[in-house]
């Protein structure tokens, strides 16, 4: 993974230095709220229900085991013992005191980590696919590029005041699962009719309020290119973004009324103009790339026959392994999904001795690294298979084993009413009410692949637009209700769902879900999963249902 | 008042002249609309003369004018309108303006480090107390990651 220099370090340093001199002289009175809100938000700092949060950046979701066990030291000297995992691959601290904040950061700063640009109207940590650099569909290894972006998009600064936040997320992969369909722009390694690798730039892509899917600026970019179109897109977005309405202000906005053509063109005649002045160098790709360099695989892993007798041995073990690792692109390894949606916990949420636990294992059996996957889970990359019945225990006792990644219970959910001052609604309870309900594996095992995405706002930070279950919470008359969606998708046959109908009442949500899941189950085709029967028949079916009671 | 300009401080003898407001003998600036109203009047105007540009006016639009124009003022309504930052950097590096760049109004000095980069070399704030803080603000990073105009 990428190490920082001298260089890095510095700045990474000052940055904390001077957010400590904006803190004090918010807490003495010199600066008033309103000039300190972009000021901290550009360090992740949110005011919160109970306290500030602190979002800290997780560059496209690597982290070490060193960075885990600071993770764990600040949730039990600042927090009350534990972080969030985001969907955009950042930690969440939900407790720490404003005038520690410098202390964390410099805490962060000591293991190359920051929070800069984590919020506020700026461009954002850039993210990618968890299994990057491992997985069997990958055309290039789309991390390198990640950290081109991040230094690029770092206290850039003609682009730190824009309309909007602004999102970057890159696959390189054929199997999307970065949802860069829905960002403000997504970066695909594409290869071209001549075999060069090169990228396809879509923008405008985006959930929230206005949920809408990224279109394709430009098919085919030279590598070299890379930074100069995104400054032409970010020049254009700056200048004209629009600045009169916040719900109006992403660049998907700025693109649907323009006009793709119209806006391409725009950005095209301004790439023209600088292409050639900050070109990407082969040399500098090279020396990025070789920080992700393979780490040094065991030749002989594939040898083992242990795996193979273990799971026929124990059979908890086979189902752990059925669901919860994915194929590695050498032979004799896997990738490792870590749940962090054991039934009763809320998703994404991480205790301080798991943290440490995890850099432990990470350290003994995955190379020191480890991933943040955007349906709030993690993943240790490079498990030799040989390796996996051991680490399996030791994920089982930490509650770190539970076989349910991909099933219903795998839910994506927002920190909602519990923390958040944005929220309408909770949305932990009502994962945690259907977690307990659908808790029967098999069960979960028969429906299959189904991703449940709740919010407890229209600002979707759980993607609920997206999810082929989206659940959004609303607010009516001072209580919780719930909008339902079916049929969405942020992978390759991107979706928006389709509402269901009226929103529902809290006590009822649960009930809904397993109607839904009932239709599914008696209406399904052989080996049809959720998402394609709901592309089938639509929603019909299942609001029949849902609804015949009202 | 004192301004800082090139990390000096040092007297402004500017005056910003309002839309309904007559000329006035000195250095003068004028808002983008005065000046194409009154482009002759203040070619022959006593005095240098500059621009106030607001967020939503454009740099292509005065750029045939830029080698009339000693100091072009930005100038912030609210600290968070990021369009001065790429009129800056537009009047730098597409318009190859080599006059002075002031920023004025609502700007923090905690943004000024950013709007040097962009080639902004002369600051104006609201209230004279926030000039240390912009001679401290100026030094605030000693790296960067990215090209700009400085």
């Amino acid at each position: 993974m990428y190490q920082y220099n001298e260089n890095d370090q510095t700045l990474i340093d000052e940055r904390v230095a001077q957010f400590r001199r904006q803190t004090e002289r918010f807490l003495k009175g010199e600066l008033s709220a309103d000039q300190f809100r972009p000021l901290r938000l550009r360090n992740g700092l949110y005011i919160q229900t109970h306290a500030p949060m602190l979002r800290i950046a997780g560059p496209y979701g690597l982290l070490n085991s060193k960075q885990f066990r600071k993770l764990a030291h600040i949730a039990r000297k600042y927090d009350k013992n534990f972080c969030h995992f985001t969907t955009r691959q950042n930690i969440q601290f939900n407790w720490p005191k404003l005038e520690e904040a410098p202390d964390i950061l410099a805490e962060l700063a000591s293991v190359q980590m920051h929070a800069i640009q984590t919020s506020g109207n700026c461009m954002r940590n850039t993210t990618t696919d968890h299994l990057a650099g491992v997985c069997i569909d990958e055309i290039e290894d789309p991390r390198p590029y990640c950290e081109i972006i991040r230094q690029w998009t770092t206290l850039h600064p003609e682009f730190d005041y824009l309309p909007r936040k602004f999102k970057i997320a890159v696959s390189g992969s054929q199997r999307d699962r970065a949802a860069t369909q829905f960002h403000d722009i997504g970066v695909h390694l594409v290869k071209n009719a001549e075999n060069e690798l090169g990228f396809r730039i879509l923008v405008g892509g985006g959930l929230g309020r206005t949920p809408i899917i990224g279109q394709v600026i430009k098919p085919y970019l030279e590598k070299r290119y890379l930074l100069s179109y995104l400054e032409a897109i970010l020049r254009i977005y700056n200048l004209f973004g629009r600045r009169d309405n916040m719900y109006k202000a992403r660049i998907k906005i700025l693109v649907k009324e323009t006009g793709l053509d119209k806006f391409t063109a725009m950005v095209e005649k301004e790439w023209q103009l600088i292409k050639d002045s900050n070109e990407l160098s082969e040399s500098r790709i090279e020396t990025i790339k070789a920080f992700f360099a393979p780490p040094a695989y065991a030749s002989d892993a594939a040898e083992d026959t242990t795996f193979a007798q273990h799971k026929t041995n124990n059979p908890a073990f086979a189902t752990w392994c059925k669901h919860n690792l994915a194929e590695h692109k050498v032979a004799g390894y896997q990738a490792v999904f870590l749940s962090l949606k054991a039934p009763g916990s809320p998703p994404g949420d991480i205790t301080d001795t798991q943290l440490d636990a995890v850099a432990d294992l990470a350290d003994q059996y995955s190379f020191g690294q480890i991933r943040i996957t955007h349906r709030q889970n993690l993943v240790l990359a490079d498990v030799k298979q040989q390796d996996l019945f051991s680490l399996w225990q030791y994920l089982s006792a930490i509650n770190l084993a539970t076989p349910n990644i991909n099933t219903v219970a795998d839910m994506i959910c927002c920190p909602g009413l519990d923390y958040c001052s944005l929220a309408n609604a909770s949305s932990i309870s009502v994962a945690k009410e259907i977690s307990e309900t659908v808790d029967d594996l098999d069960y979960l095992y028969d429906i299959g692949e189904l991703k449940i995405n709740i919010s407890g706002c229209m600002n979707g930070c759980a993607h609920q637009s997206v999810g082929h279950i989206g659940i959004l919470g609303v607010d009516k008359n001072g209580s919780e209700w719930y909008q339902l969606t079916l049929g969405g998708s942020s992978e390759n046959e991107a979706a928006i769902g389709d509402r269901l109908g009226p929103a529902i009442a809290k006590d009822q949500v649960t009930k809904a879900i397993t109607t839904i899941l009932d239709v599914y189950i008696k209406q399904r085709h052989t080996n049809e999963s959720f998402l394609q029967m709901v592309n089938r028949v639509g929603i019909t079916p299942f609001k029949e249902q849902v609804y015949a009671d009202h | 008042m004192q301004i800082i300009k090139d990390k000096q401080l040092i007297a402004n003898n500017w005056r910003y002249i309002n839309e309904d407001v007559d000329l006035q003998p000195g250095d003068i600036t004028v808002s983008v609309d005065k000046w194409k109203k009154n482009k002759q009047q203040l070619l022959d105007h006593a005095g240098k003369i500059g621009l106030r540009l607001r967020p939503s006016d454009s740099t292509d639009e005065i750029a045939e004018d830029l080698d009339k124009m000693q100091l072009i003022e930005l100038d912030f309504p609210a600290l968070a309108d990021g369009r001065l930052f790429s009129h800056a950097w537009l009047l730098r590096r597409r318009h190859h303006y080599q006059g002075e760049i002031r920023a004025t109004g609502h700007f923090l000095p905690d943004q000024v480090y950013y709007l040097a980069r962009v080639g902004v070399n002369a600051f104006n704030p609201e209230k004279a107390q926030d000039l240390p803080a912009i001679l401290i603000g100026l030094n605030d990073f000693s790296v960067t990651y990215q090209p700009s105009i400085n």
